[in-house]
């Protein structure tokens, strides 16, 4: 029987709430593991949970440096979305978008997944031309798209200014409908619970100091909690791939980590109930079931471990945010954080077996990496599974920037703060 | 943050136009070694630490900009001209750093 069910809820309110079980265990580390995930985010996470339902690989061992959910997992502006330009892309997206939309049964946790669609704002011709072509393509690939006029885009987002004396007048929009957000917090604390149910340890506050080899082989980990052995060492660790990686012993990458914010308003009546975004800058806003608006903008634009932004990028986001909603200018800002974006050299993720034997490597989510968090789970239990990648996550190789095959959605070359 | 151009003394960050990991070597425009171009396109350094970068003054002087910043707390350890790949341009530069 499922573990959260009416009936459950009914049995421990009458019980006064005593006998729920904690939703995963605080085990200690044992000597050695099948696999060891590095990174107890939403990826590394939902990659222990699919090793475990998928593969039936249950001697699992997450680490997590500080406690679970506190990097980029709870930090994302939680909008879900599948419209990608390339076939690459709109695949893989896809294939996430798909698991979103069966996650709060298959994990038995509500996700609280909202699929109220993602706008995109278009305020050129040439944008507009732009869109249809994107949304052709998506189309073209069994994803579902709509180009919206101006007078649709007034009924759906009233509060929107879509006159023409807006500084940038809104000339339509791409729309997918399937698009929308989900509960962050609960993607972090669902794909957990159902891993640990699985067998899989969860041990936070245990931060890999370094690797273990036998000549060029990774054998495990050393970490403030001793040293841990694996056949499988497994990456999952966003931000900090750069510094995780000279660890053991590859000093460089393609890529770069930057520090991107995110904001909240206090709670409002319900105002927008999409997600919208603005085509003449770049910003992104919906509002969360609490009601508080969600929004953020730009990288703060240059390599980063801080997990928190400057003031320019405050500025720069709130002018976008009055450019669309003039109304909302007296609406007080209730919290901004940072996180760390892993920024690849042409804005699409690596998921990959190595680069070193005995390892494997998911990175440069640069800033995609919440709504991909169930295919790139799914996708790398897969890749560690049977040591060779899924056709969803084939083309995210490390070597394909050597290789010519570069998979660049937006076209903004190898310059990672662009993308 | 605020960078001391070598030229105008400190100045907000808002001046400035970043352009990433200063120790990128480009190859000979006529080198034919992928490897090397690859590298020199692709890879980057990405330290947790001291970070040596190259910056714009683009809304000053638009001079380029040695700087080595910290990634972690974004303390800017030293800034300089960077022509002729000198670490600092004179005196002035490392007085202000």
């Amino acid at each position: 029987m499922a573990e959260y069910s009416a009936f459950s809820l009914l049995k421990n309110a009458l019980a006064g709430n005593k006998d729920w079980k904690p939703a995963w265990r605080k085990p200690d580390p044992k000597a050695s593991y099948d696999v060891i995930v590095i990174g107890g985010g939403g990826h590394g996470l939902s990659t222990a949970y699919y090793l475990a339902r998928e593969h039936g690989i249950t001697n699992v061992a997450v680490l997590e440096k500080g406690w679970l959910g506190s990097g980029n997992v709870g930090r994302n502006t939680t909008a879900v979305r599948s419209n990608y330009l390339l076939p690459q892309n709109t695949r893989f997206y896809e294939h996430s978008m798909k698991l979103w939309e069966n996650l709060s049964h298959d994990l038995n946790y509500n996700v609280m997944f909202s699929q109220r669609g993602c706008l995109n704002l278009a305020h050129t011709p040439a944008q507009l031309d732009d869109y249809a072509r994107r949304g052709n393509a998506m189309r073209h690939l069994g994803v579902d798209a709509e180009l919206m006029s101006v007078e649709q885009i007034k009924r759906l987002v009233p509060a929107l200014d879509v006159s023409g004396s807006a500084r940038f007048p809104v000339l339509g929009g791409l729309m997918q409908p399937r698009a929308g957000t989900a509960r962050h917090d609960a993607v972090a604390w669902g794909y957990a619970r159902g891993a640990d149910r699985r067998g899989v340890d969860i041990i936070e506050n245990c931060e890999v100091t370094g690797f273990l080899r036998d000549g060029g082989r990774i054998t495990g980990v050393s970490t403030t909690r001793g040293e841990i052995r694996a056949k499988k060492v497994a990456l999952a660790v966003a931000g900090s791939t750069g510094h995780v990686m000279q660890l053991a012993g590859i000093s460089h990458m393609p890529i770069e980590s930057h520090v991107l914010q995110a904001f909240v308003s206090e709670s409002l009546k319900p105002v927008i109930d999409t997600v919208l975004t603005f085509g003449m800058g770049h910003f992104y806003i919906s509002q969360s079931d609490k009601g508080g608006l969600v929004y953020g903008g730009d990288l703060d634009g240059y390599n980063s471990y801080a997990q928190r932004g400057s003031l320019p990028i405050v500025d720069e986001v709130m002018s976008e945010m009055l450019a669309l909603f003039p109304g909302l200018a007296r609406v007080r800002m209730l919290r901004s954080w940072g996180g760390l974006c892993d920024m690849t050299m042409d804005g699409s993720p690596i998921i990959t077996t190595g680069p070193l034997p005995g390892m494997y490597l998911n990175c440069g989510w640069c800033y995609g990496g919440f709504k991909a968090t169930p295919a790139s789970g799914w996708c790398f239990a897969y890749t560690i599974a049977k040591d060779e990648p899924h056709e969803f996550n084939a083309p995210f190789t490390l070597d394909r920037f050597y290789r010519g095959l570069i998979i660049d959605d937006k076209g903004q070359g190898a310059n990672p703060r662009l993308h | 943050m605020l960078i001391t151009c070598p030229y105008c003394g400190p100045r907000d960050v808002i001046e400035f136009t970043y352009q990433g990991d200063g120790n990128r070597e480009r190859p000979q425009p006529a080198s034919q070694d992928l490897d090397a171009w690859n590298a020199y396109v692709y890879d980057r350094l990405n330290p947790a630490g001291d970070h040596n970068e190259i910056w714009q003054h683009s809304g000053g002087c638009r001079a380029h900009l040695r700087v080595v910043r910290n990634t972690i707390t974004h303390e800017i350890l030293s800034t300089a001209f960077a022509r002729g790949g000198h670490k600092s341009a004179d005196n002035r530069a490392e007085g202000r750093s």
